[in-house]
C-alpha cells in the first residue's frame, strides 16, 4: 500500500511545490492592489521559453540568472505598462486590463515560437533520475519541496526585517495611509512584481523540468490552479499560499492516481468554490469585510 | 408624439427588412468573399453572447466570466438532440452507438417536412438555453454571494468543471467525450427552395434574443438591474430584492449564453469540448469592454469589429509580404509613421490629462505644455521606431519585416491593449446607437439630473 502511495505523494508534493511558488506571486500582488494579476501564468510560460532559448546559446550557470532576471524584467514591464497608468481607476478596469495583457503574452509567444512545443532543456543534476524506495524519479520531484521552503521561508524574513518589507505590510494593509507615511507606493508594487516574477521563474524551472514541453497556452492551467491555492490559504498570506499549493498538488496527484485525470481540473475549481462559499478569506486570511 | 413613435417603429421595421434582403442577396450571390460571410455570421453569433456578458457585467455589475461554460451547455445540448439516427453509430463509434436514439428536427422534419425543421430548431435552441439557465439557476445558488473578482474566478472554475465533466468517459454516450459531434442539422440545412439562408438565419436568431434583451433591460427589472449595479445598497434600500435580482439577471445571461452556444455549434457544424476554453471567454470579455460597458449596440458593433479584423481585415498581417516597387513602400513607410506619431501623441495626451506633464498657462490666457520627465522614454522609443522607418525606406530591401504567422494576433491583442488602457469607455460607452440620432434621450436625462 505505502509503495503504492508514494509516487502519487512525491509527485504532489512537487507539483504543490511548484504551485506555491507561483502562488506567492499571485497573493502578495492581490494583498497591496487587490488585482488577480491574469498576466502572472503566462510570465511563468515566458519563463519557460526564455529558458529554452538561453539554454540553446549559453552554458547553465549563465542562462539560469539570466533568465530569472529577464523574467523579473518582464513582471515589472507588465506592471508599468498595464497595471500603473490604471491605478484610480475602478477594480474592474485593472481585472480587464490584466486578462488583455494576458491574452497579448500569449499571442506574442505564439507569435515567437510559431505555436509549436518546444523541448525543454534538461537541466543536470536536478533532472537526474534517482530511485527513492524502490520507485524512480527525477531528482527535482524531491528538491522542490524543499527548495520551496528555503525560498518561503527567505521570502517571510525578507518582509518581517526589512524596511521594504515593512512597507509591503503597511501598502497592503492601508494604501493611503502607507503614502502618507512616505512610503513610495510605485517602487513598493514594482519590488512586489520583482519578487512575485523572480518566484514564477524558479517555478517554471522546476515545473518544466517534469513536463519536458513548452507551448504557449500551458501556463494558464498551473497559473489559475496556483491562484486558487493563494486563494485556499488565505489571499494576501504568503505561509497560506504555499499551504494551499502542497495541499492542491497533493490532492490532485492523487485523484490523478485514482483514474480520474479529467477530474483533477474540475476538482481544483470546486475546492474553490466550497472555500469561497465556508470560508471567503481562506485558511489564513485576514478579515476584510470588503472582500465578500 | 405618439406618431412620432410609430413612424420610428416603421423606420426600423423597414430597416430590418432591408438588411435581411440583403443578406439573402448575398448568400445566394456567387462572387461574393467568402471571408465576408463567416464575419457575418460569426460576428452576428458573438453579437448574441457579448450582449448576454453584457447585461450580466454591465447592467447588472455582476463579473462573471463563465460564459465559455454556458455556451458549452448550450451548443452539447443542441447538437446532442439534433444528430440524425443514422449518423449516431458512426458518430458515437467508441461509445457503441451512443445512449441517444431520436434527434428532435429529423423526426418533426419527417413529420411536418421544411417546417419541421425550423420549428425542431427553434425547440433545439429553447432547450439549450433552458438547460444553460438551469445549470446557472444551480451555480448562482453559492456562487452569487461573492463580489467582483471572487465572483469572476468562482464563475471561471465552474466553467472549467463543466468542460471536464462534457469531457468524461461515463458520460460518453451523451456526449461523445472528448470527440467531436457533428452531422446535426447546421445552418445550412436551411433554404427556401435553391435559396441559401446560411447567413440569415443566425441574423434572425440572434436579432430576436437580443431583441429580447433590449425589451428586458428597458423594462422595471432592467432598471432595478441598473440600481443593483449603481448602488447595492442603495438599492435595497429602494426596496429591491439584490438575491432575486442578481439570481435572475445571472440565468437569464446564461440562458442567451447557452442559445448561442447552439448558434455556434450550427455555424461550425462540429462541437468539441475543448475549444470553450477560459480564452473564448475573454474575448468575449474583450468585445464587450471594446464595445462599452453598458451598451447593447456597442456590443454589437465591436463583436463584428472583433470577428472582422480577428478573421479577416488583420489576414495580411500573417503573410510574409514583399512590396512589389519603391513607391508602395514609401506609402507604407509614411502610414506607418503616422500611426507611430499618433501613438505617441495619444501617449502625452493621456500624460498632459492625469498631470503628469506641467502645464504652464501664458499671460495671454494661452497653454502650453512643458517638457517633462515622463515624457522622455515614449518620446525616444517613437524616435527610434521612426528612424528605422527612415532607414527601411533608404535600405534596398522591399521586403517587410516581422510579417510572418501570428503576427495579426500580436497586433491585434496590442490594439485591444491600447483600447482598454486609452479608451476606457469603449466605442460607445453607456450610450446606445438611436442615442446619436435625434436629441430626445439627451434632453430626457438632463430633465432627469433636474
Amino acid at each position: 500500500m505505502a509503495a503504492k502511495i508514494l509516487p502519487y505523494l512525491l509527485g504532489g508534493i512537487s507539483v504543490g511545490g511548484q504551485y506555491a511558488l507561483i502562488a506567492i506571486g499571485y497573493t502578495m500582488v492581490y494583498g497591496i492592489l487587490r488585482l488577480i494579476n491574469f498576466a502572472h501564468g503566462d510570465i511563468f510560460t515566458v519563463a519557460g521559453f526564455l529558458m529554452v532559448y538561453a539554454a540553446a546559446t549559453m552554458p547553465l550557470y549563465c542562462s539560469i540568472p539570466l533568465v530569472i532576471m529577464l523574467t523579473i524584467l518582464l513582471g515589472v514591464l507588465v506592471e508599468k505598462v498595464a497595471y500603473r497608468p490604471l491605478r484610480t481607476a475602478p477594480r474592474m478596469s485593472v481585472m480587464i486590463s490584466a486578462i488583455g495583457m494576458s491574452y497579448l503574452l500569449q499571442n506574442l509567444m505564439w507569435y515567437m515560437t510559431g505555436g509549436l512545443a518546444k523541448q525543454y532543456p534538461t537541466l543536470p543534476w536536478i533532472g537526474d533520475k534517482i530511485t527513492v524506495a524502490g520507485y524512480t524519479t527525477s531528482r527535482v520531484t524531491l528538491i522542490t519541496p524543499f527548495l520551496t521552503v528555503v525560498l518561503v521561508v527567505l521570502l517571510v524574513l525578507l518582509i518581517q526585517k526589512t524596511k521594504i518589507g515593512m512597507a509591503m505590510r503597511a501598502a497592503s494593509r492601508d494604501f493611503e495611509t502607507a503614502q502618507l507615511m512616505g512610503i513610495k507606493l510605485n517602487s513598493v508594487i514594482s519590488f512586489t512584481f520583482v519578487v512575485g516574477s523572480g518566484l514564477a521563474a524558479v517555478g517554471s524551472m522546476l515545473y518544466f523540468s517534469n513536463y519536458a514541453t513548452v507551448t504557449p497556452t500551458v501556463g494558464a492551467m498551473p497559473g489559475l490552479k496556483a491562484f486558487v491555492a493563494a486563494v485556499f490559504g488565505g489571499i494576501g498570506s504568503i505561509p497560506g499560499a504555499v499551504i494551499g499549493g502542497f495541499i492542491i498538488g497533493i490532492c490532485e496527484s492523487f485523484i490523478k492516481g485514482a483514474g480520474a485525470t479529467t477530474f483533477s481540473d474540475a476538482f481544483t475549481f470546486a475546492l474553490l468554490i466550497v472555500i469561497l462559499a465556508v470560508k471567503p478569506t481562506g485558511l489564513f486570511g485576514e478579515n476584510l469585510t470588503e472582500k465578500v | 408624439m405618439k406618431k412620432n413613435n410609430s413612424r420610428r417603429t416603421l423606420i426600423a421595421a423597414g430597416l430590418i427588412v432591408a438588411m435581411l434582403a440583403l443578406l439573402l442577396v448575398l448568400d445566394n450571390v456567387p462572387g461574393v468573399p467568402p471571408m465576408l460571410l463567416t464575419v457575418l455570421r460569426k460576428g452576428a453569433i458573438y453579437a448574441l453572447v457579448a450582449v448576454s456578458m453584457n447585461l450580466l457585467n454591465g447592467f447588472t455589475g455582476l463579473f462573471s466570466l463563465g460564459q465559455a461554460g454556458f455556451m458549452l451547455l448550450g451548443a452539447y445540448t443542441y447538437s446532442v438532440l439534433t444528430i440524425p439516427v443514422e449518423n449516431q453509430t458512426a458518430i458515437y463509434q467508441q461509445y457503441a452507438g451512443g445512449g441517444v436514439h431520436f434527434s428532435i428536427t429529423e423526426s418533426l422534419s419527417n413529420a411536418m417536412g421544411g417546417f419541421g425543421t425550423l420549428l425542431g430548431v427553434i425547440i433545439c435552441l429553447l432547450l439549450a438555453g433552458i438547460m444553460a439557465a438551469i445549470f446557472a439557476y444551480l451555480i448562482g445558488l453559492p456562487v452569487l454571494r461573492l463580489k467582483s473578482d471572487y465572483l469572476a474566478i468562482a464563475t471561471l472554475g465552474f466553467a472549467e468543471i463543466l468542460r471536464a465533466v462534457v469531457q468524461y468517459a461515463k458520460l460518453g454516450p451523451i456526449t461523445n467525450g472528448s470527440n467531436l459531434l457533428y452531422g446535426f442539422t447546421s445552418f445550412d440545412s436551411f433554404r427556401i427552395g435553391s435559396l441559401k439562408l446560411s447567413t440569415v438565419m443566425p441574423f434572425i436568431f440572434s436579432g430576436l434574443c437580443i431583441a429580447v434583451v433590449v425589451l428586458l433591460i428597458n423594462s422595471t427589472y432592467g432598471r432595478a438591474f441598473k440600481a443593483i449595479r449603481d448602488d447595492e445598497v442603495a438599492a435595497e434600500a429602494m426596496g429591491i430584492n439584490l438575491a432575486k435580482h442578481k439570481r435572475m439577471s445571472f440565468v437569464i445571461s446564461s440562458f442567451f449564453a447557452g442559445i448561442s452556444g447552439a448558434l455556434l455549434a450550427m455555424y461550425q457544424a462540429s462541437v468539441q469540448a475543448t475549444t470553450f476554453k477560459a480564452a473564448m471567454t475573454y474575448e468575449i470579455l474583450l468585445i464587450v469592454v471594446i464595445g462599452g460597458i453598458g451598451s447593447i449596440s456597442g456590443s454589437i458593433i465591436a463583436s463584428f469589429l472583433f470577428v472582422g479584423c480577428s478573421e479577416w481585415w488583420l489576414r495580411f498581417l500573417d503573410n510574409e509580404t514583399t512590396l512589389k516597387s519603391f513607391n508602395a513602400k514609401l506609402i507604407f513607410a509614411i502610414i506607418f509613421g503616422l500611426i507611430v506619431l499618433g501613438i505617441l501623441v495619444l501617449t502625452l495626451w493621456r500624460q498632459v490629462k492625469t498631470g503628469k506633464l506641467p502645464v504652464a498657462t501664458a499671460p495671454g490666457g494661452k497653454r502650453k505644455v512643458l517638457f517633462g520627465r515622463s515624457a522622455v522614454g515614449p518620446s525616444l522609443l517613437a524616435l527610434a521606431v521612426l528612424a528605422w522607418d527612415v532607414y527601411f525606406v533608404i535600405s534596398p530591401k522591399l521586403k517587410l519585416p516581422l510579417m510572418r504567422s501570428g503576427f495579426r494576433m500580436v497586433v491585434f491583442s496590442v490594439v485591444i491593449m491600447v483600447m482598454v488602457l486609452f479608451f476606457r469607455e469603449g466605442i460607445m460607452g453607456d450610450k446606445e446607437l438611436p442615442d446619436l440620432f435625434g436629441k430626445r434621450p439627451k434632453n430626457a436625462k438632463k430633465e432627469a439630473a433636474k
